[in-house]
């Protein structure tokens, strides 16, 4: 993981797997996957990584019991359901 | 937080209609929580900072401006209180604009892929419990980060709203992040393929 073509890869990442970077720059960037395994994995890994956090938070809501107190110490007591 | 949300009306929220307000907080005190609840790993903390968030939003509403969204005023809030509460524990954290090229190699040191692993594996409880744990290894300014972009889906531009940092400081950090977390999990899921291996 020490060549230029990883840097490269690294440094636009983020980009890369939000898709919003440029048609070319994805072309190369895959041309160097296909013969990078490292960099395959590091890209499918931090995409499975980045999903793994939004999965397991997105129904996360908070406590009956902290979301009571909430709606008691603002004063909202009669707008809070059931 | 996204368009597809309730639109609220700010003339109504201005002038201390209760009924819009509660609106507010039933919209987006699931977010607030867990923001706060990441930011600061302790329960008791994060429900203060719910409160306080929300305390402090119905004081400044009537001269809210409405220059940034109004869920990204309120994240807004939320982290300025988190951070109040860091503060009280370590004087020292920061999150303002600093040099972030300094120190940290975001070199991966972990090549093993771990995606195959089943889903019930990924996501089982005791998993749940180390991406948590992961979490709360990175340092604060990269960590809020994190949370505000890849878990709550805020948009560069409204993280860095939230912040009061520039898009790239975002950009910056968040790519830090992303690869020490992807470390991290690498370690833990690579021994859970070894295990079955
Ligand atoms: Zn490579």
């Amino acid at each position: 993981m020490d060549k230029t073509n990883c840097r490269s890869l690294l440094a636009s990442l983020s980009e890369y797997i939000e898709g919003t970077l440029e048609e070319q720059i994805c072309r190369e960037i895959e041309r160097h996957m296909a013969e990078c395994p490292d960099c395959r994995v590091v890209v499918d890994t931090l995409r499975k990584t980045i999903y793994l956090y939004h999965a397991t938070s997105e129904d996360e809501s908070m406590p009956a019991d902290v979301r009571q107190r909430l709606y008691q110490r603002l004063n909202l007591d009669e707008y809070l359901k059931p | 937080m996204n368009d597809t949300k309730p639109a609220f009306s700010l003339d109504r929220l201005r002038a201390g209609d209760r009924e819009e307000f509660a609106r507010l907080v039933e919209t987006y005190s699931d977010q607030i929580y867990r923001l706060a609840l990441k930011m600061l790993a302790s329960p008791q903390d994060a429900e203060d900072v719910l409160q306080n968030t929300f305390l402090k939003a119905l004081q400044a509403l009537p001269t809210f401006e409405g220059r940034s969204s109004l869920s990204t005023w309120l994240y807004r809030i939320a982290v300025n209180e988190a951070l109040m509460v860091l503060r009280r524990q370590r004087p020292e954290v920061q999150i303002a604009d600093d040099d972030d090229s300094a120190g940290d190699d975001i070199t991966p040191a972990y090549f093993i892929d771990w995606c195959c692993l089943p889903e019930e594996e990924l996501l089982s409880a005791e998993s749940r419990a180390y991406l948590d744990q992961a979490i709360q290894q990175l340092p604060e300014k990269y960590r809020i980060v994190f949370i505000l972009r890849d878990i709550e889906g805020l948009s560069i531009r409204e993280t860095s709203e939230a912040l009061n940092l520039s898009e790239t400081a975002v950009k910056t950090r968040l790519l830090r992040a992303r690869l020490k977390l992807r470390d991290l999990l690498s370690a833990y899921y690579g021994e859970r393929l070894e295990e079955k291996a």
